[in-house]
């Protein structure tokens, strides 16, 4: 199923890049594939496609599984088409290859992101499958002596004329037979799906491929991989954004045993050791003069306020309906509100890291737990001045990622490159980042303040503005004509759905030195929220039930409408001493409700207790995923709007490790039930698009109870 | 200085304030033990010292001589049996880092109250953090443990 974590040139964003016929961020390199080894042979029966002699199907996944689960998903479509039995699937992370594993929705880039591994691999994966199947086909026909029409295939062999084959047996000669054309593959009807949009059931489907290592810790990751001999870096950062190296005083660095280089690179000073807590100790241990003159100095509430004073004059219009903002004139009452969401940061459980082996002049093989390997591939060849073909990427499962693997300036993969540099590849680097560095150095979820404004007159919203003033994500790379706003700023505002006659939606790009980035569902993650709270802020003073007006104004979207009244009708009657509130929310091309039951304590504090979600992602290849992607990404949503804020003092950040900065527990999470809407429309995404709609349906709860407007977040402990 | 590991002897040569996270991880090549913050914070790191879930990451493996020390390599207890095979009928793992800890504070928790209620099992896993937000698999699956071990 699609991806968690988030990347986010996405769908729209892509075509428009490429519609002005930029290059991408960082120019990406192919390198050829790596071979199998081991005494099984696996024969490639395309190029997703690899059949082992030991019966195993093993599907190269060109996205990388971070928990979002692809390795089940895109296995399913292969298995599907294929006619496997469940327990030949295997998966295993593709080479990095533009040219055959790019992702068409990132403008054929490889990338991980925009939850769009499903969507932008459906038809490719089922072609595979169909394709492949054929070649084993002919292969069993000329095997057995009958006609190919005359084989059948099923669970992983092949019968006919009497006799039977397993594909393994087969897949020597069907290498040798011409994959037939596209347009001749047929597909299997839905009706006759043995795994597609089936639930686990011990005799067919075992649910998720990645299960038994993770549950049995085999799983590895970047961080778990260590080569014979390898070092381990640690990267001492400006305190404040915008910050440089002015001295170094290393001495006492150089004294802890174990401490082997004291390096400077571009963004800092690394410490290399034997091991992690020694290079720990080292990085304690120096002392820097920090170079101030280009840095931050503001603290979050200063710069809060510089936004909302931009947000007095227009900005980029991002959409507009009737008269625009000229519609928020007139009769009538205006009610407006400025909504303030903080840096967020992504904090994947797995701390940064990766592993980089440097042969001067000679090669790299980096392993990494990467969104865009071929991104890391031209960054590793910048740097150490080597043609693509000699750098190897290694894709490791990650440990999380929620976006922040997928970094426009490979900034991992860079610093660990310029370390090995430094000490001429003399052992292999395992660059770390500790939680504080993950905490600290950046990269967060822009802060935004949207200014909210609305009139209402005769019991109807006549007019809705939405201005927000914000960091740009995209701002600066060759993909953002100027002068354009930034989709990634503005999707969720300016396809608000609902029929309002006037509507302005407009932005402003502010610019700052702290580092931003996309964090699971982007623009959403605070669009959404102001969108849909304060809609029912605008409903109720029209004095209409917000969920009715939501079904009278989303008339036209029937998809909306159908997830907003499915999670509705199973939420039920609100049970006696509750408050709830409902959100609907489309992203990602998917569509989802979420209806929010709250008890408020009498003592002001509030909890979640349940929440009912209704997603229509098309076709659900693996339901059970989809119902943990929801639960994930309505946990991931509420941690944010309950705590999540990384604050700024003097231009450095306050909070330092997950203390401080506050993640959802077990105590927080509420009971979740998960409805999907059936579907034969090509399958979208899930990672992202459970996210946007918890914030609105939570404050919307409160709202209900208290008359409140929710518009700072974190909300608080406090209703 | 011998540490027991897992039920085998370990003889322990690095420094005194080295964590015992960094020993299994490095030097024992034992990685199913995770790194999520270093501080005692986020329960990643969770191993069973004499059966009582502790944080690797800021105990020093010169403290423990003597005690035994069981990580999620060494989890073959009835209670840790029953939650492995709970996790994967639930398919509780996403990414998939924070499940060893989780599945450690599970063990712990069932074998001090193999019956726990709603409310024991939230305040037994609630230093172990999962970004993932898995929790709700995670309780459902202490659950189907505690019926699995009967
Ligand atoms: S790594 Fe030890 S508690 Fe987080
Ligand atoms: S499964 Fe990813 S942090 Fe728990």
């Amino acid at each position: 199923m699609a991806d968690t974590a988030t990347f986010s040139p996405s769908r729209r964003f892509v075509i428009a890049a490429l519609g002005i016929g930029t290059a991408g961020f960082v120019v990406g390199c192919n390198t050829g594939t790596t071979a199998p080894t081991g005494p099984i042979t696996l024969t490639s029966l395309g190029d997703y496609v690899r059949v082992g002699s030991d019966n195993t199907i093993t599907v190269y996944l060109r996205h990388i599984e971070f928990g979002q689960g692809v390795s089940t998903g895109l296995t399913t479509i292969v298995a599907e088409e294929i006619d496997a039995d469940w327990s030949q699937m295997r998966f295993e992370h593709s080479p990095a290859d533009n040219a055959k594993y790019g992702n068409p929705a990132f403008g054929g880039m490889m990338g991980t992101g925009g939850s769009t591994a499903i969507f932008s691999s459906w038809q490719q994966l089922r072609a595979a499958g169909a394709s492949a199947r054929e070649m084993l086909r002919q292969a069993a026909a000329k095997k057995f002596g009958v006609d190919a029409s005359d084989v059948l295939l099923v669970k992983g062999k092949a019968e006919g004329g009497g006799k039977s084959a397993t594909y393994g047996e087969l897949a020597a000669e069907a290498a040798t037979i011409t994959p037939p054309a596209v347009e001749s593959l047929q597909y299997k009807d839905a009706s006759a799906y043995e795994f597609i949009g089936k639930d686990r059931d011990p005799a067919t489907f075992f649910g998720r491929l990645d299960t038994p290592d993770k549950v049995q810790a085999k799983a590895m990751y970047a961080l778990d991989y260590q080569p014979e001999g390898v070092l381990t870096a640690v990267i001492a950062r400006s305190p404040k954004f915008g910050g440089k190296v002015g001295s170094v005083d290393d001495a006492a660095a150089k004294a802890i045993a174990g401490v082997t280089d004291v390096v400077q690179i571009s963004n800092g000073v690394a410490v290399v050791a034997t091991n992690f807590w020694a290079a720990k100790k080292g990085r304690d241990a120096l002392k820097i003069t920090w170079d101030d003159s280009a840095a931050e100095t503001r603290s979050t509430d200063a710069m809060i306020a510089d936004y909302k004073k931009v947000l007095a004059k227009p900005g980029l219009e991002a959409r507009k309906e009737g008269t625009g903002a000229a519609g928020l004139r007139g009769a009538g009452e205006v009610i407006t509100a400025d909504f303030e969401f903080p840096y967020l940061v992504h904090a994947p459980m797995e701390p940064l890291n990766c592993v980089i082996d440097y042969k001067p002049g000679e090669s790299a093989v980096i392993h990494s737990g990467s969104q865009m390997p071929t991104g890391d591939q031209g960054a590793a060849c910048a740097v150490l001045g080597l043609t693509p073909d000699k750098v190897t990427i290694t894709t490791m499962l990650a440990g999380g990622s929620f976006g922040r693997r997928a970094t426009p300036d490979a900034d991992l993969v860079s610093e660990a490159a310029q370390i090995a540099k430094a000490i001429n590849g003399r052992a292999p680097v395992k660059l770390m980042w500790t939680r504080e560095d993950d905490i600290r150095s950046g990269k967060y979820r822009p802060m935004a303040v949207h200014r909210m404004t609305a009139r209402i007159n005769n019991g109807a919203i006549e007019a809705w503005g939405d201005r927000t003033a914000i960091q740009s994500i995209m701002e600066g790379t060759p993909f953002l004509p100027p002068g354009t706003p930034d989709f990634s700023s503005i999707e969720g505002s300016n396809d608000i759905a609902y029929d309002i006659p006037n509507i302005s939606v407009d932005v402003h790009l502010v610019k700052n030195p702290v580092s931003v980035l996309w964090w699971r569902s982007v623009g959403h993650t605070h669009t959404a929220y102001a969108k849909e709270h304060f809609f029912d802020v605008a409903a109720r003073k029209a004095g209409k039930d917000p969920v009715e007006l939501r079904r009278t104004l989303l008339a036209k979207h029937p998809r909306q409408l159908a997830v907003l009244n499915l999670a509705v009708e199973k939420a039920g009657p609100l049970p006696a001493g509750k408050t709830r509130g409902v959100a609907v929310h489309h992203s990602f091309s998917s569509y989802v409700a979420e209806v929010a039951d709250v008890t408020i304590n009498a003592d002001g504090t509030f909890h979640v207790d349940r929440v009912v979600c209704a997603v229509d992602c098309g076709i659900a290849i693996n339901p059970d995923i989809v119902r943990s992607q929801m639960e994930g990404g309505i946990g991931y949503g509420l941690s944010a709007i309950l705590g999540e804020a990384l604050t700024l003092t003097d231009g450095a950040p306050v909070q330092n490790n997950l203390y401080d900065y506050n993640v959802l527990r077990m105590n927080q999470m509420p009971k979740v039930e998960v409805h999907i809407v059936p579907s034969t429309e090509p399958p979208t995404g899930v990672g992202e698009p459970g996210v946007p709609p918890i914030g609105p349906a939570v404050a919307n709860a409160l709202l209900a109870a208290t008359g409140k407007t929710y518009a700072k977040l974190p909300l608080g402990a406090k209703a | 200085m011998k540490l027991t590991i897992n039920g085998k002897e370990q003889d322990y040569t690095g420094e005194e304030d080295r964590p015992l996270l960094w020993y299994l991880r490095e030097d024992l090549k034992m990685t199913g033990t995770k790194f999520g913050c270093g501080v005692a914070a986020c329960g990643a790191c969770t191993v069973l010292v004499d059966g009582a879930p502790m944080r690797a990451c800021i105990t020093p493996a010169a403290s423990l001589q003597g005690k035994a020390i069981t990580t999620i390599e060494g989890l073959d207890t009835p209670a840790g049996k029953a939650v492995q095979q709970a996790w994967t009928e639930l398919d509780v793992v996403q990414c998939g880092w924070c499940q060893s800890g989780q599945m450690l504070a599970a063990a712990a928790l069932l074998t001090e109250k193999p019956k726990p209620t709603e409310q024991e099992i939230t305040d037994g896993m609630n230093s172990n953090i999962c970004r993932c937000a898995t929790y709700h698999r995670i309780r459902g699956a202490v659950a189907r443990a505690s019926e699995i071990m009967g």
